[in-house]
């Protein structure tokens, strides 16, 4: 699945701040169709965030989480012009990866 | 002779008594027509109730399934209901300039 | 100086409310009526901020919904709208070949009365006229496909007035009317009006939702409704309001439902398009 991240990182003293918005159905395997059956889940089971070759953000996710996940969060350090490296990975095997550069 | 009557009394009142409370396969298939009949007028002034469909969902259930007494019970209430949002409708077409504000 | 008088009483006559049958139907008094209804009620609320719905009667959700905002999920469905405007239709057409200005930045206008017709055309009719046109199948009027393309268009339309126009035509008027009518009609087994819940009660909770005020609540449609998960048209959400009053929702494209859409739009002339929004 490309092109499902979307993510905005802002640098601002010591800390930068990261938002992102994932495209993906995060179903969690408990809902059933109109037909009356399961719909199968399929949801982002690992998020990771990666600057300066280190991991700053990893979130392990389940059915809990709902479609389309909004994340926020800070870490330390990071300046404008670094990049900063989004990827996830669901229960079925598919993942997505972003670069983006720190405002 | 006496307790012959009586007890021929007895028998007839009970055969009546049950004989009303039993409803047969045309009553169920009366009381559905009549629930559609309602339910049409209803369609025709654009105002349904979604438990009146979800009523007679159930009578036309109960029916097939050979229970007319619930078929018949249940049908008269999907009319009442489509027969209510028909009294609604024709209330509202006088009544919502009422409400308009001014 | 003759002239001078025609020209002024034309343009008077182009802004002033269509001739009506005498105590009929009255769109301009409706309109001041309805403008001081809310603005009096609510006199601490931006006349602008109307288009916000629940976040301009409620500051707790406001904050949520700025936090939100900052990445909007309704993004996805602007982009993929964007996609479907720059792509042509089999005949080599697009959308930007049945709409003015190219289809940009003119969702204000709609819903529109189409004199021709003598029918109100909304913007997902005239989205799905374009298309039937053109030798494509109608969208869905309350599924995706139409939700995409109808964000994307009220995204190049944010911040403009709306501007419906009601034409010096009595079915022009008879719309309005009929509009009106469904909107202050009690329906439904829990026998509410669209009034019950937007004039009577914005700002109110029903269940855990905070109401809308009835001024500039179609503004934002399209809207992302986090109770769907998903996005929604202006068909999808009267629909669900249909339902919501146990009431059978009307057919996508009824006529009811354009009347409707074109009565609260022209009670929210001049406030600012603020779709595609974002709803709890």
């Amino acid at each position: 699945m490309a092109g499902t991240i979307r993510v905005r990182a802002t640098a601002s003293g010591d800390a930068t701040e990261v938002q992102s918005l994932i495209r993906h159905p995060m179903d969690s395997g408990f809902v059933k169709d109109a037909k009356g059956e399961l719909i199968p889940a399929h949801h982002i089971e690992v998020v990771q965030f990666e600057h300066g070759g280190k991991t700053v953000f990893t979130a392990l996710w389940g059915p809990a989480v709902s479609k389309d996940p909004y994340l926020k969060f800070s870490f330390k350090g990071g300046k404008a012009g670094d990049e900063l490296k989004v990827s996830w990975v669901d229960n079925k095997g598919a993942s997505d990866s972003l670069v983006t550069k720190i405002q | 002779m006496r307790k012959t009557m009586v007890l021929a009394a007895a028998l007839s009142l009970v055969a009546v008594t049950t004989a009303a409370f039993a409803a047969s396969a045309d009553d169920a298939k009366a009381a559905l027509a009549k629930a559609e009949a309602a339910m049409k007028q209803a369609h025709a002034l654009k105002n349904e109730w979604t438990t009146t469909a979800a009523e007679f969902k159930k009578a036309k259930a109960a029916a097939d399934a050979g229970k007319f007494d619930d078929a018949v019970k249940l049908a008269g209430e999907a009319e009442a209901l489509a027969n209510a949002s028909v009294a609604q409708a024709k209330e509202q077409e006088k009544l919502w300039p009422e409400a308009v504000v001014r | 100086m003759l002239r001078k008088t025609f020209m002024a009483a034309a343009i008077v006559a182009c802004t002033a409310a269509p001739l009506l049958a005498a105590g009929d139907v009255d769109p301009q008094a409706d309109f001041k009526a309805f403008r001081k209804y809310f603005t009096e009620r609510f006199p601490k609320v931006p006349l602008n901020d109307f288009v916000n719905g629940p976040y301009s009667m409620d500051e707790g959700l406001r904050k949520q919904w700025k936090a939100i905002d900052e990445f909007p999920p309704y993004e996805f469905a602007v982009e993929q709208g964007k996609q479907m405007f720059a792509t042509p239709f089999k005949n080599g057409k697009s959308y930007a070949d049945c709409f003015p200005n190219k289809g940009i930045g003119i969702r204000q206008m709609y819903p529109m009365f189409d004199t021709k017709t003598g029918k109100v055309v909304t913007l997902e009719l005239a989205v799905n006229q374009c298309r039937e046109a053109n030798g494509e199948k109608p969208f869905d009027m309350a599924k995706d496909d139409m939700a995409a393309i109808t964000a994307y268009m009220a995204f190049t339309s944010r911040g403009k007035p709306f501007d419906i126009k009601i034409p010096d035509d009595p079915r022009a008027l008879a719309a309005y009317k009929k509009g009106e009518e469904y909107f202050y009609s009690r329906r439904g087994q829990l026998n509410f009006s669209c009034a019950s819940c937007h004039v009577q009660n914005p700002g109110n909770h029903i269940r855990t939702e905070v109401l809308a005020p009835a001024l500039g609540i179609t503004a934002a449609l399209p809207i992302y409704r986090s109770a769907w998960g998903g996005m929604g048209t202006t068909t999808r959400r009267f629909q669900t309001c249909n339902a919501q009053v146990r009431g059978e929702p009307l057919p996508a494209g009824d006529e009811d439902y354009s009347a409707v859409e074109y009565f609260l739009s022209y009670m929210s002339n001049g406030l600012p398009i603020s779709g595609p929004g974002a709803r709890p």
